[in-house]
């Protein structure tokens, strides 16, 4: 923006100084405006037009970590079109960013050399990418028909109940994690367990924030396949 | 059950995902060697005559898929279709968990068949544990030569990458997953092209679901001819049925198609949960209109689903007791599809969000029996006018359920009004104040 913006006449009621009569500038500078004087974009237009798009980082004033480059390029190298590899990518850089930050799709748009709103378009699309500051811990309880038949909507209230106010977690209700004959469950930091009780979320909460394994006799992977007692009489 | 286990014979024996277990119970054997030196066209023949249908979702004949692969030397691609996202579906996970190498021994024949160089594993990105087992399959099978140039001796040369998506239902559309694969967002593609013509990477791709391809050794193994003996005309062969809900045993189930639900709800699963009675059901899925307790004695296949207004889907039957409310199950239901939807059509868009809004305003009590009307009439535009299914698969069983239940939607539509004049009447309580009566609406 030019100088003398509206930000610049901030006072100290933390409005803008100055006549705000209908029809007047707020102070001396220019505001953008887009096409018919509107303040507000239109379907065709950029977000903001103050900013030219972003282009593809250079590499020399994006630095990226050299593990999380080695692994991008690791995957870029896998597929036929190294574009493919941009959902590993991005998982990849939310690994060490804990969230798809602007400096994680950055460091992503660096090393594939493709612009940052492509990217982010991406990441936008899906719900494991996570487009805000999140927590570490990743709990994701089914929340879909076949765990909520079973009790998974008091489940997730009381998974919040538990973490409620602690930054490192990221409880979500999720869509159909794919185990319903273990509902309600949850799949915590990619282990599915269930069918979680209501009165075992205090220990699988004291076992994530432990670091140590979540209880170990209800995850899906010790489950068997085929019920003994599931006998067909014809 | 007369019919013994195909897929699930022996599922839990431990061990069986590493290449050693799987190889010493017949894998990777003689069937495998004698299908890569079959010539392509007898081999597609054989799966066509089995009668194997997709077990993904649509259950189009496996070996006519196959058979629309063209000719001629150029890029083709295999993608397995392992984004199980289908709510109440789990059976891929079953299979990729315990038993990784029949899928992977069905991919290369499969490959084989279409004469396809490069094959992807497109599982989502939430089967973390499943990727891993399929990560350490795979390198197994390139450590021993069954992946790779020229596999044990042949001409045939297969690479194949297990790639991880990250959430997204609409992935699990052939096309949604193509431009998923390809690093963009899973938006579905117009058709035709169809992927057998143009599809990854605009080269000709064979896209079949896991439990379709894991089937393959097994048909070869025992025969095509043999294969379609399984099940009724028209469905042959067993299917992995993946039961939840109100039932006491939920879980996979291997099946002979035809099988009487009532037999698959009452003996399998162990009957309902607290000797309830079943108010109605998915029978393939949370996209398949529901069908009620009156229709339990229907024959479980393709055809008979079919007959019977609804479809088999990826064979996950969902069952709803007499206890539960349609309109929550509705509810839920009309707000998944609306969160998956991708916006790129406007009735499937527009038409899911609406009909949230007006289930919620039925459950808020600020509804009209009219919105039922309205809300049916929406998803009749919804059907058939977009780019993919995703849409149909929210108004079909959305339509089925205020078709049948119109009754109880009407009821509960009444009573939460009632409910909501009582607490606006009770919140008007201060002296001298007197409602209008049309703000009571």
């Amino acid at each position: 923006m030019s100088e003398g913006t509206a930000a610049e006449n901030v006072g100290t009621t933390g409005l803008p100084e100055g006549d705000l009569t209908l029809g007047q500038h707020v102070g001396s500078g220019e505001i953008p405006r887009y096409e018919g004087g509107s303040r507000t974009p239109g379907w065709d237009d950029p977000v903001d037009l103050t900013k030219d798009p972003a282009v593809i980082p250079d590499p020399a004033d994006c630095p990226v970590p050299e593990e999380l480059r080695a692994e991008i390029e690791r995957h870029m190298a896998l597929y036929p079109d190294a574009r493919s590899a941009s959902i590993p990518a991005l998982m990849a850089a939310q690994k060490v960013h804990v969230w798809c930050s602007p400096t994680a799709i950055e460091q992503v748009a660096c090393v594939m050399r493709l612009t940052p709103g492509y990217l982010a378009a991406v990441a936008t699309f899906y719900d494991m990418l996570e487009t805000s500051p999140v927590g570490r811990h990743r709990v994701y309880v089914c929340t879909n028909i076949s765990c909520s038949l079973r009790g998974a909507d008091e489940l997730l209230l009381r998974v919040q109940e538990e973490t409620a106010g602690d930054p490192d977690f990221n409880v979500r209700g999720f869509e159909c994690l794919g185990a319903c004959d273990i509902a309600p469950m949850a799949s915590v930091d990619d282990v599915y367990v269930g069918p979680v009780e209501l009165d075992e979320v205090p220990d699988l909460v004291a076992q994530i924030r432990a670091g140590t394994e979540v209880l170990p006799e209800k995850q899906i992977i010790r489950r068997k396949s085929v019920d003994p007692n599931a006998v067909s009489t014809s | 059950m007369s019919q013994e286990a195909i897929l699930f014979k022996g599922i839990d024996e431990p061990g069986l995902n590493t290449l050693e277990v799987y190889k010493r119970r017949g894998g990777y054997g003689d069937v495998f060697r004698k299908a890569l030196s079959t010539p392509r066209d007898a081999l597609v023949t054989e799966l066509v005559e089995s009668g194997l249908r997709g077990r993904g979702g649509a259950g189009f004949s496996m070996g006519k898929k196959a058979s629309f692969m063209p000719k001629g030397a150029m890029d083709k691609y295999l993608v397995c279709n392992a984004d199980e996202s289908e709510p109440g579906t789990f059976k891929d996970r079953e299979l990729m968990t315990k038993s990784p190498h029949m899928l992977i021994e069905g991919m290369i024949i499969g490959a084989y068949a279409a004469g396809a160089t490069r094959s992807f594993i497109y599982i989502r990105g939430e089967y973390a544990q499943q990727a891993d087992i399929l990560d350490a399959a795979v390198a197994e099978a390139y450590a021993d030569g069954l992946l790779g140039k020229h596999i044990l001796g042949s001409d045939h040369s297969l690479e194949m990458l297990v790639h991880r998506g990250a959430g997204a239902y609409i992935c699990g559309e052939e096309t949604g997953l193509l431009d998923s694969l390809e690093g963009k967002r899973g938006n579905p593609r117009l058709k035709p092209p169809f992927p057998a013509n143009q599809g990854l990477y605009q080269g000709p791709t064979l896209i079949n679901n896991v439990e379709t391809l894991a089937t393959i050794p097994h048909i070869l193994g025992m025969g095509a001819a043999e294969y379609a003996k399984i099940g009724v005309e028209n469905s042959t062969g067993t299917k992995l049925i993946s039961v939840s809900g109100h039932v006491k045993r939920p879980g996979n189930y291997e099946i002979e198609l035809g099988m009487p639900v009532r037999e698959i709800l009452y003996d399998l699963c162990g009957g309902i949960e607290g000797d309830r009675e079943v108010k109605f059901y998915f029978p393939g899925g949370s996209s398949s209109p529901v069908l009620t307790g009156d229709d339990l004695d229907l024959p479980y296949d393709f055809d008979s689903m079919a007959k019977a207004g609804s479809m088999l889907g990826s064979g996950a039957i969902i069952v709803v007791d007499d206890q539960t409310s349609v309109v929550d199950v509705c509810l839920k239901l009309a707000q998944f599809y609306k969160h998956e939807s991708c916006g790129k059509c406007t009735p499937c868009r527009e038409g899911t969000q609406w009909t949230v809004k007006m289930l919620e305003r039925i459950i808020a009590g600020t509804a009209t029996p009219m919105d039922l009307d309205i809300m049916a009439s929406v998803q009749t535009q919804i059907i058939g006018n977009c780019l993919c299914v995703l849409g149909d698969a929210m108004a079909m069983p959305v339509g089925s359920m205020i078709e049948k239940f119109r009754p109880e939607f009407e009821a509960y539509i009444e009573e939460a009004r009632a409910r909501s004049e009582r607490e606006l009447i009770a919140s008007l309580e201060e002296p001298g104040e007197v409602p209008l009566v049309g703000s009571l609406v």
